[in-house]
């Protein structure tokens, strides 16, 4: 079953390009001794991987991927990078580009560019769908703070919706970082959130506040770029969208995944939670097992840590002493040697989610003996939980103190956007809050 | 990749114009080496075949062509023929063609509404011709930038009736002005006429306005520096004091890096024993068109488009006037300075030393602030400054976290990295409360009104119309500013029943 990946924007096309860049190093890259499969489940692994993301074109790999953004220059740059890995291409008649931006207004990206080439970006992604065998969804890439990627990207998942009502639709959104890269970027997280509820099936939140502190305090690396921490990002990623096996052999295609981890309209929001991650240099020198690594794990869940480092275990799964951080579903992705073996217990607990769920429905656990990326056992995460309710808050906050003054609401209206537009997206999102903050 | 198209008007704007073509040859003679003719450089230049008369314009295509001639994508306007003359003589005559200039022999006698009224109507034609002419020879027009002083005649005058026109004909495309302020001291007596009558223009009319605060000049091209009070005039200082060498330096082109004409920002200009600094400070602000536009032209991990700019520093319409600043300065790029730390660098943006107008942001309210950061620098060190900065700073209550930022790959010329700040800051309603107050002076006493009153179609309102433009400007910045220690209260957030 294949999923056709949209890279919309700046970001998206940056994301995607190390998206793409770890699973062909993780699928094609790795000699088979270090893989901890016999060769045929090897082989069998590289051709789900095939069939997943990948199509057969012209003698060489090309991604299943259409390339959207209003300025050539990052498609250029992304495409370019992927044919010098040389591990596979994208293919360069799925791109779509225009020669203008957004200009950091979700109205231009919705309104003005979203009429304009809709029809255009929605012939690439037919195309792209007809190659596939059997289709079973669309992952979006896209950041809240920009014009295009927001406004764009929810414009064309509206436009996915609808043409093929079918399909699974997961969007992946970068949250800016808190101290701003865009001024608006409030204004335009808003507006793209409350649309991609109606839209979308899940949606998966990427904190680069967080990313970044993982590249600097896990990975040591000092000078950080937005490639490091995309990088991470695409681990993160190729980390739970990389074929997997339930206990009774279903393999994690997106319908299935998406199926229990968002089993009510209300609740789409999905983060990810991946340990290890250490430097190269470290990987040589740690044993890790895999109690040790589960134990983390619930404990970063419970008390809302996205890394290793700095979990506070003073929070606890009781009713009285710090509010623990509670979930709607789980799912677990276990890679690696020994998978068999894994107690998952803890993530079964019945205090975890609410009182109206079965909490053995509550977690589904998916396993592969391959080994990912160089690390021999890594686990991953991905939980329908209150874990952006802060950063959610927090965005709204600044939205509303700043709609309050009309700051830059002109330039919003230039376009076509209307007060309302920002009432309705402001009701939809307290609506999520509060819903989440009641579970 | 889009296009822009610089307008230059008076003799002012024709100076700062020409230091801008010479800086941006230059930046792209040094980082194309291959000379072929790509999108980063037909922004700004158009690759024509001159074998014909009237030059055939080649396009960009598949970015593999070689450049076979330029031409600046530049219309030049002077109601005398003095700089346009010496422009179309000096190194840079082969970038211009002669169907962009329009020149007229007797010049604007420092009156706006000679500039404006009269000279506007006789050439309005012309000019709009002109203008679509360029135009239409580009791919995507995103921008004008329109570069004019405020004390002249012509600058003023014709500069904000040309803003008029873009903004009639072309609604669509962002026009950018850059400003030439008079000082307080100013030998041009109606300047604060002129530049209050412009305001109003550039109120009405333009998307984004970086004024800078010049030396002032008459219009017989001397140039006087008067006290030591305007902040170009400053900086220049600021850096001769830091290096005496520089002040003597003649040429040293036998050293490969110190001097060299790609380096330095003023080859092609001799310099004289009484050397003014003029052209040094018209250097600065070309600069700050180059930096600004380098990410629209080069590649970065984080682009920054001429539209991100007015859409992020904009909040509210009439409130568009952006202060800058520049580290490290470019009128010297000489290698005996060494090249400050990139902490350091910050810092200096924000000093009231290296802004471009009199002005001190540090103790004013910040409604908004960009960073465009050029050459070897990651996301991690702007964080790590912006952090560090942000306590000293003030910034409005809804817009606590209100940056901006842009990174390039590319580093300027003869620096391994620059940084521009465009802010709105409510500190530049001091220096037009200084302007108002002048001009309120003279309008008092109705001194020299009737200069203008000759003048066919300019009635005595405009005078009060524009004052009271004004006025309502400075009125908008200061009752922002007044919320710099209480903040207004804000209305509490939707609730769910």
């Amino acid at each position: 079953m294949s999923v056709v990946t949209l890279q919309m924007g700046q970001c998206g096309n940056q994301v995607g390009g190390q998206f793409f860049n770890m699973i062909a190093r993780d699928t094609f890259d790795q000699s088979l001794a270090k893989c901890n499969v016999p060769r045929q489940t090897n082989q069998q692994f590289i051709d789900d991987v095939c069939e997943r993301f990948f199509s057969q074109e012209e003698g060489s790999l090309k991604a299943r991927a259409v390339m959207v953004d209003m300025e050539p220059k990052v498609i250029a740059m992304t495409t370019t990078e992927a044919k010098r890995s040389g591990l596979f291409q994208y293919n360069n008649k799925q791109q779509f580009c225009q020669k203008c931006g957004s200009g950091n207004n979700w109205a231009h990206g919705f309104l003005v560019h979203g009429s304009k080439c809709s029809q255009q970006v929605m012939d690439l992604i037919q195309k792209e769908a007809e190659k596939c065998d059997r289709l079973e969804g669309f992952f979006t890439l896209m950041s809240l703070a920009g014009g295009t990627g927001s406004g764009l990207g929810a414009y064309i998942t509206q436009c996915v919706r609808d043409e093929f009502p079918h399909s699974f639709i997961m969007n992946q959104v970068t949250w800016p970082f808190d101290t701003g890269e865009v001024i608006v970027q409030n204004y335009n997280a808003v507006l793209t959130l409350s649309h991609l509820y109606q839209s979308s099936d899940a949606i998966l939140i990427v904190e680069n506040d967080q990313e970044q502190k993982i590249c600097s305090q896990l990975l040591n690396i000092k000078k950080i770029s937005f490639s490091d921490i995309n990088e991470v990002i695409g681990h993160k990623l190729a980390s739970f969208l990389q074929p997997a096996k339930s206990n009774n052999l279903t393999s994690n295609h997106l319908g299935e995944m998406l199926e229990h981890l968002v089993p009510h309209p209300e609740y789409k929001l999905l983060t990810m939670k991946t340990i290890p991650f250490m430097s190269e240099n470290n990987i040589q020198y740690s044993a890790y097992q895999w109690p040790g690594l589960v134990k983390h794990l619930t404990q970063m869940l419970i008390a809302n840590a996205s890394m290793e480092e700095g979990i506070d275990w003073g929070v606890k799964l009781s009713s009285t002493g710090l509010a623990y951080n509670k979930s709607m579903a789980n799912s677990l992705f276990l890679r690696g040697l020994d998978v068999n073996t894994v107690d998952v217990s803890s993530f079964k607990d019945g205090r975890l989610y609410p009182s109206w769920l079965p909490s053995e429905a509550c977690l589904a656990s998916w396993t592969n003996q391959r080994t990912f990326n160089k690390y021999e056992k890594s686990a991953s995460l991905v939980s329908n939980s209150q874990t952006p309710l802060i950063s959610l808050n927090h965005v709204i906050d600044k939205a509303w103190s700043m709609f309050t003054s009309r700051a830059y609401v002109h330039q919003y209206i230039k376009h076509g956007l209307a007060e309302e537009d920002f009432l309705d997206s402001f009701a939809c999102l307290e609506q999520v809050i509060k819903n989440y903050k009641d579970l | 990749m889009t296009q822009s198209i610089v307008v230059q008007v008076g003799q002012c704007g024709n100076q700062i114009g020409f230091r801008f073509w010479d800086l941006a040859l230059r930046e792209h003679s040094s980082l194309n080496k291959t000379g072929l003719y790509d999108d980063a450089v037909s922004s700004f230049f158009r690759n024509v075949d001159t074998r014909y008369s009237d030059p055939a314009d080649i396009p960009v295509g598949h970015g593999l062509g070689k450049i076979k001639d330029l031409k600046a994508r530049a219309v030049l306007i002077d109601m005398e023929e003095g700089v346009v003359n010496e422009i179309m003589k000096g190194p840079l005559r082969g970038v211009f063609d002669y169907k962009q200039l329009i020149t007229d022999v007797s010049g604007a006698g420092n009156n706006w509404a000679i500039g404006h009224k009269m000279y506007g109507a006789k050439y309005k034609e012309e000019i709009s011709e002109t203008i679509r002419r360029a135009a239409e020879l580009c791919d995507c027009l995103q921008c004008f930038f329109v570069i004019h002083s405020m004390g002249g005649g012509t600058g003023s005058g014709l500069g904000s009736f040309v803003l008029n026109l873009l903004h009639e004909e072309y609604p669509d495309i962002y026009r950018f002005v850059m400003a030439v302020y008079p000082s307080h001291e100013d030998d041009v007596i109606t300047s604060p006429y002129n530049s209050v009558l412009a305001m109003r223009q550039l109120t009405d009319n333009a998307d984004c306005v970086l004024p800078v605060e010049n030396q002032c000049e008459n219009i017989h091209g001397k140039t006087q520096i008067f006290g030591e009070m305007q902040a170009l005039v400053d900086i220049v200082n600021k850096i001769n004091q830091a290096n005496p060498k520089l002040a003597e330096r003649k040429s040293s082109r036998g050293h490969v890096k110190a001097g060299s004409a790609i380096s330095t920002g003023d080859g092609g200009i001799v310099k004289g024993k009484d050397e003014k600094p003029f052209d040094s400070m018209n250097n600065i602000a070309a600069n700050v068109l180059l930096n600004m536009t380098s990410s629209a032209r080069f590649e970065g991990s984080l682009n920054v488009d001429l539209n991100e700019i007015t859409m992020n520093l904009v909040p509210f319409p009439k409130m568009h006037y952006l202060v800058t600043s520049q580290t490290p300065l470019y009128s010297v790029s000489d290698v005996h300075i060494p090249p400050r730390r990139l902490d350091q660098m910050f810092s200096d943006a924000f000093s009231k030393d290296h802004q471009l107008i009199k002005a001190d942001p540090k103790h004013s309210l910040y409604l908004a602030c960009a960073l465009m950061v050029r050459g070897k620098v990651e996301v991690s060190d702007i964080r790590r400054n912006i952090e560090r900065l942000q306590s000293s700073l003030k910034f409005i209550h809804w817009n606590r976290d209100g940056w901006k930022t842009g990174l390039c790959n590319v580093a300027p010329v003869g620096q391994p990295y620059s940084l521009l700040t465009i802010a709105n800051n409510t500190c530049v309603h001091h220096t037009f409360s200084g302007l108002r107050d002048r001009f309120v002076k003279l309008y008092k006493r109705k001194a020299h009104i009737h200069h203008y009153t000759h003048v066919d179609n300019m009635e005595i309102e405009d005078f009060s119309e524009s004052l009271e433009s004004l006025t309502s400007v400075i009125k908008e910045y200061e009752t922002l500013e007044k919320q710099i220690n209480n903040p207004a209260p804000s209305l509490p957030r939707l609730q769910v029943i």
